[in-house]
């Protein structure tokens, strides 16, 4: 059931969730919590689950829906609210398109392949949501838009369209354009592995500003181990759609308690 | 043959051109909102949308414009009860619903591909689904339809000359009739309508060669090469590029 | 003239399948010319002479920009006129017919040549195999799987226009619906839904099967 929110609660908690696509259980019975500006990275081999819970926290996916929520879980909760799920006459019930629009304001996700829209230059793709979701005013939404590309600085960039720029200058505007809608929560999807290598430093860069300017609270999944260790205070190391290990990063990169954590690691740090 | 008698009657051409102009014209512009409804709602992921839709697209696809053209004309006044008393708005639609059936596969296709990651970005950034339709997903598919539309535009031209077969006096209408007059030989006369048609068709061509051109300007993938091979053109198209958004904006600083 | 008959219908039917025999018949008919002619229209576009090349490929653009119906009526009273007025209109309807879609059909076997590779033409080239094998063991059989389901495509779309031969007289379903209503000042609800269904009836099937061998030729190797 509900308690009161208090600023002990954590930001987000998974409560036995599930996830299936078909036949294949990707998550099965996953809990955790994170708390409110933790910084969080999800390692793990490809396929553990970790980009699927960014994907449901955002929620372009949807929980595999369990009987009776209430008692058996299959629930994330942000917020201290229920979010893949609503409170309807006391009980849980699957979150409507609705609910769910209203709940995600406070989401916001950079995806590996940038997914800025081409047919808007670069300051539209960092007003336009703002504009249309948020109803600031324009000229709100592109003060916020420049103060923000100056951030990630591509204050030069404004009038281009996203294909005249590098893949990095792309996800910095993607980074930028996440940011414009002041999220709590902040998803970053393997945001380097679409780049050429002399373009992950930029970018990194970026994230690491935010990380160090802000209290938003960040899941990340990536495969830089250097960012993860400098950015992050909690590492867990996902596999088969559980928590194998986690820690601080210091000690999970340091001395890995478990096999699979030191296998894995192993193999990343070899490519 | 003798061309003299066929020069003396194009004036009378005008009338039945501007009935074959009305045509299409209207009939485009019909088959265009056709599609359109009916490419959306055979993209849409709710069944009791779709299903209709998909099954009313396959049913027109399936038959014969002619005969459809001669069911809206003969058939279906029977059917309601009604006369039409005007044929021109029987051919007109009927034009309309099998083009608009033909290009709706067009509408679908291209909104099918836009990528999806297109679609989650705008669910991240909490768009609802008309806004993700109207913001990201339609000014993206718009370039990507032109080529297509721009054949059924022609075929529809084409088409048009069917109306004559129930009684609009279009120009192949009018040219089959003063052909068949008494000291009058058809061939000219269908000659002349040949080329018209012709023209009719190079002028949807132009127009709609200028019309991708300028949508494909509006998401950015015009003005290429230049751009990377010589780095003043950068400076050079980034001030096209704002006295263009200037005009649009009226000002924008 | 109010509402459906049955008994209309069932009279009318035997006729409109009649007519529809006559739609078949000259979509056989057509249907080769236009499989073979736009074949030749293809290979020639390629490799004949530009006193060739141009001319062709200007009239196929002019077949393809104008109405069929118009074609048909001006090559009608050009026969029956000055050629030969025994001249059938099935004959001379066919030959339209044929002619019209294999100008859209050599734009589909171009295609098919077009997205060959070019090392293909390189290591035939390679090889020194005189033209012919180069064409005919080498590029004709790839382009045949990367245009047969867009050629089986015009292929229908012409059936669905056979209709318009009506115009020159050929007897099909439309005319005998004409016909029937010529001497029963009824019919044309049955008779022309009657005939839309028919040819629903045999073209669903055939464009679905086209879509499955679309999918399967795009799925196999080559």
């Amino acid at each position: 059931m509900l308690s009161p929110t208090t600023d002990t609660d954590p930001i987000i908690r998974f409560d036995r969730v599930n996830k299936s696509f078909g036949d294949l259980d990707v998550l099965k019975g996953l809990s955790f919590e994170i708390g409110a500006g933790e910084r969080v990275t999800l390692i793990g081999p490809s396929g553990s689950g970790k980009t699927t819970i960014l994907r449901l926290l955002m929620t372009l996916e949807l929980v595999t829906p369990v009987k009776d929520p209430d008692d058996n879980g299959g629930v994330i909760w942000v917020e201290g609210k229920p979010y893949s799920h609503m409170e309807k006459g006391g009980k849980l019930h699957v979150a409507s398109e609705r609910y769910l629009r209203q709940r995600r304001q406070k989401v916001g996700m950079v995806f590996q392949q940038f997914n800025l829209f081409p047919n808007m230059k670069v300051l539209r793709n960092v007003t336009e949501a703002q504009v249309h979701t948020l109803k600031r005013s324009k000229e709100e939404a592109e003060s916020k838009a420049r103060e923000l590309l100056d951030l990630v600085g591509l204050s030069d960039k404004v009038d281009n369209y996203p294909n005249q720029l590098s893949g990095g200058q792309q996800q910095r505007v993607a980074i930028a354009r996440a940011l414009a809608m002041d999220p709590d929560i902040l998803l970053l999807d393997e945001v380097t592995s679409a780049l050429d290598p002399e373009l992950v430093a930029d970018v990194l860069g970026v994230l690491r500003d935010v990380a160090d300017t802000t209290n938003i609270t960040m899941l990340i999944v990536t495969h830089e181990m250097g960012f993860a260790r400098d950015v992050s205070n909690r590492v867990m190391m996902f596999d088969q759609g559980v928590i194998v290990e986690e820690d601080t990063p210091d000690k999970i990169f340091s001395d890995p308690q478990e096999v699979r954590t030191q296998d894995f690691l192993r193999a990343v740090l070899a490519e | 043959m003798d061309w003299s008698t066929v020069i003396d009657s194009l004036p009378g051409y005008a009338e039945p051109l501007l009935v074959t102009i009305q045509v299409t014209v209207m009939a485009s512009a019909l088959a265009l909102v056709v599609a359109f409804a009916l490419g959306l709602a055979t993209s849409s992921k709710h069944l009791v949308v779709r299903t209709p839709a998909r099954a009313f697209v396959e049913l027109i696809r399936g038959s014969s414009v002619v005969v459809q053209l001669f069911w809206f004309a003969y058939a279906m006044p029977i059917l309601l009860g009604i006369q039409f008393n005007f044929q021109i708005l029987v051919g007109v639609i009927a034009l309309a619903l099998n083009y608009g059936a033909y290009s709706s596969e067009v509408v679908r296709g291209a909104i099918a591909a836009v990528p999806k990651g297109q679609l989650e970005a705008a669910t991240a950034l909490n768009f609802t689904t008309f806004q993700k339709m109207r913001l990201v997903v339609l000014p993206q598919a718009w370039p990507e339809m032109i080529p297509s539309l721009c054949s059924f535009a022609i075929m529809l031209l084409k088409a048009s000359a069917l109306v004559s077969m129930i009684g609009i006096a279009d120009i192949t209408f009018w040219a089959d009739t003063l052909g068949g007059r008494p000291g009058q030989s058809p061939l000219p006369h269908l000659t002349v309508i040949l080329v018209i048609y012709f023209v009719l068709a190079w002028l949807i061509w132009t127009g709609m060669r200028w019309l991708e051109n300028k949508a494909k300007q509006s998401v950015g993938v015009a003005k290429p090469r230049k751009l990377k091979a010589d780095p003043n053109a950068d400076a050079l198209g980034g001030v096209v590029e704002k006295s263009s958004t200037t005009q649009r904006r009226g000002g924008v600083k | 003239m109010n509402g459906w008959s049955n008994e209309i219908a069932s009279e009318i039917f035997p006729m409109v399948l009649e007519g529809f025999w006559t739609v078949l018949k000259v979509t056989f008919v057509a249907g080769i010319l236009a499989i073979g002619l736009g074949l030749v229209v293809a290979i020639a576009e390629q490799t004949a002479p530009a006193w060739v090349r141009r001319p062709l490929s200007g009239l196929m653009q002019f077949i393809r920009n104008t109405p069929l119906l118009v074609q048909a009526l001006f090559v009608w009273y050009t026969t029956s006129l000055y050629i030969n007025p025994e001249w059938s209109a099935f004959a001379v309807g066919s030959v339209v017919l044929g002619l019209h879609y294999a100008s859209y059909t050599s734009e589909s076997y171009r295609a098919g040549i077009e997205a060959i590779p070019p090392g293909q033409w390189e290591a035939a080239t390679a090889l020194s195999l005189p033209a012919y094998r180069t064409w005919g063991v080498v590029i004709l059989p790839q382009m045949m799987r990367r245009s047969t389901a867009a050629v089986a495509n015009w292929i229908i779309a012409m059936f669905k226009e056979v209709p318009v031969l009506f115009a020159i007289g050929v007897f099909e379903m439309i005319a005998q619906v004409d016909k029937y209503q010529g001497l029963h000042y009824a019919g044309a609800l049955e008779g022309y839904t009657i005939a839309g269904l028919l040819f629903l009836a045999a073209s669903y099937p055939v464009a679905v099967a086209t879509r499955r061998l679309e999918n399967r030729l795009a799925k196999s190797h080559y």
